[in-house]
C-alpha cells in the first residue's frame, strides 16, 4: 500500500494542472476509504510489489507500470475509487502483464486525449470507439448500443423512433454540443419533427456531482421524463441500482443509416506509433476475453455480438 | 462631426472645456464641408490624450486611438526597444497593459497574475505583483486557450476577472486584494476571459462558455465593495433579460413578450448560451452600455428551432440599472458559431447628408454594420470578407438572410463555408482614427469544409462527429489588416498577413497603425496608406492588443505582449498534434504550419524614440 500511496501523492502533486473535479475527489478521497473501494486482488497486488520493491528483492526498474488515463468520477466507466469496470478491466489487464497499475485522471472530455495519452502521463485509454482518430485502437473487445429506458410500471416497450407514442412523451437524451453535433438520438429525434417534447441533460453536467451524465437515468427514475435514450453502458448500470425499476431496451439498429449509428464498437487506446504496446494488447484482449465479458456483464452493459462473417 | 471620439475619464474633464469651443468650430466647419470627411477629420476633432491607457479599448467610445503623435512616419525608423517584461506565463497573451499614472499593469493567461511595473524607474522594475491562484480546474473548461483579454482601472482600483469565474479588485497603488466576488461555477462549465468595463461605479463583466451549455449574462458589480448591482441574463424571460417598458427595439423580429423563451424549443433557453465574452463600450451622452452576445447552444441548429433570443445579439442598456433599451439579433438563430461579442466603435459619422452618432460593428458574419446608436436602426451592413453562409442583411426587416445551401448538416459534406467558424474577425479588436477616418480591422482569411463523419467520445459517450477543417479564403492567405471607410462603406487598402490577425490594431495621432503577427512581427504601418514602415522580431506570436502612453520622462512608449495562443494559436500554446486537422474545433488544420514559425512565449515589449 506504500507504493501506491506514493503513486497517489506524485499524481496529486501533477493534479495541479489537471482537470475539474480532481481536487475535489482529492480531498473527499481519505486513503482508507480508498483501501475499502479498491478490489482485494489489487491491493493484495500492490501490497506485494510494494514489499519486494521495499525489501529490494526486486527494483524498481524491474517493476513493469502500466499508467492508465481516466475519468475520476464517470461510473460505470471508471472512478477515482476504483469501481468502474474500465477500473476492473484495467486490473486485469496490470495482473496479466505483471505490471503495476498507476492512473493518471483526467475528465473524459475535449482536451482529454492532449492532456492525458498525448502529453505521455499515461499511456493506455481502457474505452474509446474503434477507428477512434485520435488514438491507435486495439481490436474491439465489446459493442453496445443506444437504448430507451422507462420505468418498467408504464410498460412503454420501446425500440424505434417511429413509434408514435413518442411523439407525446417527454423524452430526455444527452447533449454534447460538439460543433453541431450532438448524440445519436438528438438528431433522430429532431428529423422526426420531435423537438418541443425533447429535453436535454448536459453530458458535462456538474462535476461536483457523482458521475454527471447519470443525471439523464435519474430522470427517468424520478418521473422528470418519460423515456432517456442513453449510451448502453451508462444506462445498464445505473438502471439497475435507481430506486423505482427500470426497462433498457436496445434501439433498432437499422435506423437513420448511414450518417447515424446507435451501436458503436468499443476498443482501448493507445498513442499513435505505439504499435508494439497495441499489439500486445491484442493478444491480451484475444486470450482474456471471456473475463472482460463477465466484467461487463457483472455491470449490465448491454452486449450487441459482432455480426458473423 | 466625422470622427468624434468620447473620451471622458476624469483625468480627462480638465482638458474638455478649452476643447469645446475648438469641437463648437470645427462642427461649424465641417457642416460647410461634410462632402469631404475624410478631410475634415483631418483637423483633429478629438480631445488630447492624457497620456495613459486605462482600459484596453482606450476610450468609452473604443477607439483604441491616441493623440500622441510623437512616433511618425518620418520618424519610426529611429523606433528602439526600450525594456522587456517575462510574465512568466507561456500561454496566450490577449491582453492590453494599463498605464495609469507612473505605473504599468498587465494581467497574465491563467494563472491571471496582476503584475505592477513602475515606469518612473529605468527599465520599469516590478512594483509589485498579485496573483489570485484562481482553480487549475478552470483550465479543463476554458474552450481555447486560457486568455485574459486584460484589466481596467477606476477610483484607485484595477479590476480583473479570473478564468475560475471571480471578478478582483486589486488596490491600484499596494497590489492588496480590495474584494473577489465568484461571479459563475467552474463545474458548470463557465469560465470568465474578457476584459471589464468600468463605467460611473459599476463594473460590468460576462461570462464564457457557450460550447458548454452555459446561460451567458452580464452583471454590474459596484466598483467600491464588489456586490452585485445587476445581472441581465441573454435568454430567458424578460424578466431574467431586464427587459422593461423602457425596452424600444427597432425591427419587428425583436418586438415581443418574453422572446428568450418564445423563440426557444421549451427550456432549451436554459442552457442557450449567449455568453458575453467580448466588448463593451459606453456612450455617456445617451448613458448606454453597448455589447454583444455569444452563440446559441448546445443544440444543433435543427434541433433549437426560432431565433434564439437573445443570443448573437447587440445590447443597449442603461449602465446603472441594467434596463435594455433596445437590441438587435445581427445573427438569428445562428447556424455556423458566429458569436455576437465583437467591438463597437461608437463614432459620429457624416452619413447622407447629416451626422448620425452610429455604432461600427466589424462582424463576425462577415458584414460591418452601421447602427443608429440611440434606436439600433441599421443604417448599412456592408461584407468586408468573401461571405458564403450569408446573401445580405436585409434592412427593411433587419435579418440576415442566411444561403441554406451552406447550413451545416449531419451526414452531408458541404464545402466552402465562408466564413469560418471564427467568423471574418474574432474578438480581435479593431481601432479608429478621427484623423483619417479609418477604422482599422485585423481579421481573418477563413473558410472551412463541414465534412465526413468519425466516431467521437465523450465521458465514455461515443457519437458521430463532425468534421470541421478551416483552411485559408480567396487568395490563399489566412489574415488580413482592412482599412475601412465606414462614410462611404468601403475599404481603402489591405494588408495581406499570412497567419490570421489575431492582435487587436492600435492608431496614433502620428498616422501609424501598430499590429502583430501570429509569426513573430510587431509592424507599424502608415494610416493613410497601409505602407509598411517598421517592424520589428519578437520572441513568440502576438496576439494581444498594442497600446501607447506617454512616459513619466515625457516620450511617447508603445508596448504589446508577444505571446502566442488563443483559440488561432492554440496548436502551439496548448500543443495540439498538427496531424489532427479537427483539433481546436477544425481551426488547427489551417494553422499547421504554425509551429514551424513561432514558439510559446509570455513577453511584454516596450518601444520608444531614442
Amino acid at each position: 500500500m506504500y507504493f501506491r500511496s506514493r503513486k497517489m501523492n506524485f499524481n496529486s502533486r501533477e493534479g495541479d494542472f489537471r482537470s475539474a473535479g480532481n481536487a475535489r475527489l482529492r480531498a473527499r478521497n481519505s486513503g482508507a476509504r480508498r483501501q475499502e473501494t479498491l478490489s482485494s486482488i489489487i491491493t493484495l497486488k500492490s501490497i506485494t510489489l510494494a514489499l519486494l520493491l521495499l525489501t529490494g528483492w526486486i527494483s524498481p526498474a524491474e517493476a513493469r507500470e502500466l499508467r492508465v488515463c481516466a475519468d475520476p468520477n464517470n461510473l460505470p466507466f471508471s472512478n477515482e475509487r476504483g469501481e468502474g469496470y474500465e477500473n476492473k478491466i484495467a486490473d486485469l489487464i496490470a495482473r496479466d502483464l505483471g505490471a503495476q497499475l498507476s492512473y493518471t485522471w483526467w475528465a473524459q472530455r475535449r482536451g482529454f486525449v492532449r492532456n492525458t495519452l498525448r502529453a505521455e502521463s499515461c499511456d493506455l485509454i481502457i474505452g474509446v470507439p474503434a477507428g477512434y482518430d485520435p488514438v491507435l485502437t486495439t481490436h474491439p473487445y465489446y459493442r453496445s448500443t443506444y437504448v430507451f429506458v422507462t420505468r418498467r410500471e408504464r410498460a412503454l416497450v420501446l425500440d424505434s423512433f417511429d413509434d408514435p407514442r413518442l411523439k407525446t412523451l417527454r423524452i430526455g437524451v444527452h447533449l454534447i454540443g460538439d460543433d453541431g453535433v450532438n448524440a445519436p438520438p438528438a438528431h433522430a429525434l429532431s428529423r422526426r419533427g420531435m423537438i418541443t417534447n425533447v429535453v436535454g441533460y448536459s453530458i458535462y453536467g456538474d462535476y461536483r456531482e457523482p458521475n454527471p451524465p447519470a443525471r439523464l437515468i435519474d430522470a427517468v427514475a424520478s418521473g422528470e421524463i418519460d423515456v432517456a435514450i442513453a449510451w448502453g453502458p451508462l444506462a445498464g448500470y445505473f438502471a439497475s441500482r435507481e430506486p423505482a425499476p427500470l426497462a433498457v431496451t436496445p434501439v433498432a439498429a437499422s435506423a437513420d443509416p448511414p450518417a447515424l449509428r446507435f451501436v458503436f464498437a468499443i476498443a482501448m487506446g493507445v498513442r499513435k506509433g505505439d504499435t508494439a504496446f497495441r499489439d500486445e494488447l491484442n493478444q491480451l484482449i484475444d486470450r482474456r476475453r471471456d473475463q472482460i465479458k463477465q466484467i461487463l456483464d457483472d455491470y449490465g452493459v448491454p452486449q450487441i455480438p459482432e455480426i458473423a462473417r | 462631426m466625422p470622427g468624434k471620439v468620447d473620451t471622458l475619464t476624469s483625468q480627462e474633464k480638465s482638458s474638455h472645456s478649452a476643447c469645446t469651443i475648438f469641437r463648437a468650430a470645427l462642427s461649424l466647419w465641417l457642416l460647410l464641408n461634410l462632402n469631404n470627411p475624410i478631410s475634415a477629420a483631418s483637423r483633429e476633432p478629438s480631445a488630447p490624450d492624457d497620456g495613459q491607457w486605462i482600459r484596453p479599448a482606450h476610450d468609452f467610445a473604443s477607439t483604441r486611438y491616441s493623440t500622441l503623435n510623437q512616433i511618425t512616419a518620418n520618424n519610426i525608423q529611429q523606433l528602439k526597444l526600450a525594456w522587456t517584461f517575462s510574465t512568466g506565463v507561456n500561454r496566450g497573451q490577449e491582453a492590453a497593459p494599463l498605464v495609469v499614472g507612473s505605473t504599468m499593469y498587465i494581467v497574465t493567461p491563467y494563472p491571471n497574475i496582476l503584475y505592477a511595473l513602475d515606469l518612473s524607474k529605468p527599465g520599469a522594475p516590478m512594483k509589485w505583483k498579485y496573483e489570485p491562484k484562481p482553480a487549475a480546474a478552470a483550465q479543463g473548461v476554458a474552450c481555447c486557450d486560457v486568455v485574459n483579454r486584460g484589466a481596467a482601472y477606476g477610483d484607485g482600483k484595477i479590476v480583473f476577472n479570473t478564468l475560475d469565474v471571480q471578478t478582483v479588485a486589486v488596490d491600484a497603488a499596494s497590489g492588496k486584494e480590495i474584494w473577489k466576488t465568484k461571479l459563475g461555477e467552474i463545474n458548470k462549465g463557465e469560465t470568465m476571459t474578457m476584459a471589464p468595463l468600468i463605467v460611473k461605479n459599476n463594473v460590468l463583466v460576462g461570462n464564457s462558455g457557450g460550447e458548454m451549455g452555459v446561460r451567458g449574462w452580464l452583471t454590474a458589480l459596484d466598483l467600491g465593495t464588489g456586490k452585485i448591482v445587476w445581472r441581465a441574463y441573454s435568454t430567458g424571460s424578460d424578466k431574467d433579460v431586464l427587459i422593461g417598458s423602457g425596452f424600444k427595439p427597432f425591427y419587428k423580429m425583436d418586438q415581443g413578450k418574453d422572446l428568450g423563451v418564445a423563440t426557444w424549443p421549451p427550456e432549451a433557453w436554459k442552457i442557450g448560451g449567449g455568453t458575453v465574452w467580448g466588448w463593451l463600450s459606453y456612450d455617456p451622452k445617451l448613458d448606454l452600455i453597448y455589447y454583444g452576445t455569444g452563440n446559441p447552444g448546445p443544440w444543433n441548429a435543427e434541433q433549437r428551432p426560432g431565433d434564439n433570443k437573445w443570443t448573437a445579439t447587440i445590447f443597449a442598456r442603461k449602465p446603472g440599472t441594467g434596463e435594455a433599451v433596445w437590441a438587435y439579433q445581427l445573427s438569428p438563430h445562428d447556424l455556423h458559431d458566429y458569436d455576437g461579442v465583437n467591438e463597437n466603435l461608437l463614432l459620429d459619422l457624416p452619413l447622407k447628408g447629416q451626422t448620425r452618432s452610429v455604432l461600427v460593428r466589424p462582424e463576425r458574419n462577415g458584414y460591418i454594420y452601421v447602427l443608429d446608436r440611440a434606436t439600433g436602426e441599421v443604417l448599412s451592413a456592408t461584407p468586408f470578407v468573401h461571405i458564403t453562409t450569408s446573401k445580405n442583411v436585409d434592412l427593411k426587416s433587419g435579418r440576415l438572410i442566411y444561403n441554406d445551401e451552406k447550413q451545416p448538416q449531419l451526414g452531408k459534406v458541404i464545402r466552402e463555408v465562408c466564413p469560418a467558424s471564427p467568423g471574418a474577425k474574432d474578438w480581435q479588436p479593431s481601432s479608429y482614427s478621427p484623423r483619417t477616418g479609418l477604422i482599422y480591422i485585423p481579421h481573418q482569411n477563413l473558410c472551412m469544409d463541414f465534412e465526413s463523419i468519425e466516431a467521437n467520445y465523450i465521458a465514455g459517450t461515443p457519437f458521430v462527429g463532425a468534421n470541421v477543417r478551416m483552411y485559408a479564403g480567396p487568395g490563399g492567405h489566412r489574415g488580413e489588416i482592412t482599412a475601412w471607410d465606414p462614410v462611404n462603406a468601403r475599404r481603402v487598402w489591405s494588408i495581406k498577413e499570412n497567419f490570421p490577425v489575431w492582435s487587436g490594431t492600435l492608431v496614433t495621432a502620428g498616422d501609424v497603425v501598430f499590429y502583430g503577427t501570429m509569426d513573430n512581427w510587431f509592424k507599424a504601418v502608415g494610416a493613410r496608406d497601409g505602407k509598411l514602415l517598421w517592424q520589428f522580431r519578437v520572441d513568440s506570436g502576438i496576439i494581444g492588443q498594442p497600446v501607447t502612453y506617454r512616459g513619466p520622462d515625457g516620450k511617447q512608449y508603445v508596448a504589446v505582449l508577444a505571446g502566442v495562443g488563443g483559440w488561432s494559436g492554440a496548436i502551439v500554446a496548448a500543443g495540439l498534434d498538427p496531424r489532427d486537422a479537427s483539433a481546436a474545433l477544425g481551426f488547427a488544420n489551417a494553422m499547421k504550419d504554425l509551429p514551424q514559425h513561432t514558439t510559446k512565449g509570455g513577453t511584454l515589449y516596450v518601444f520608444s524614440l531614442p
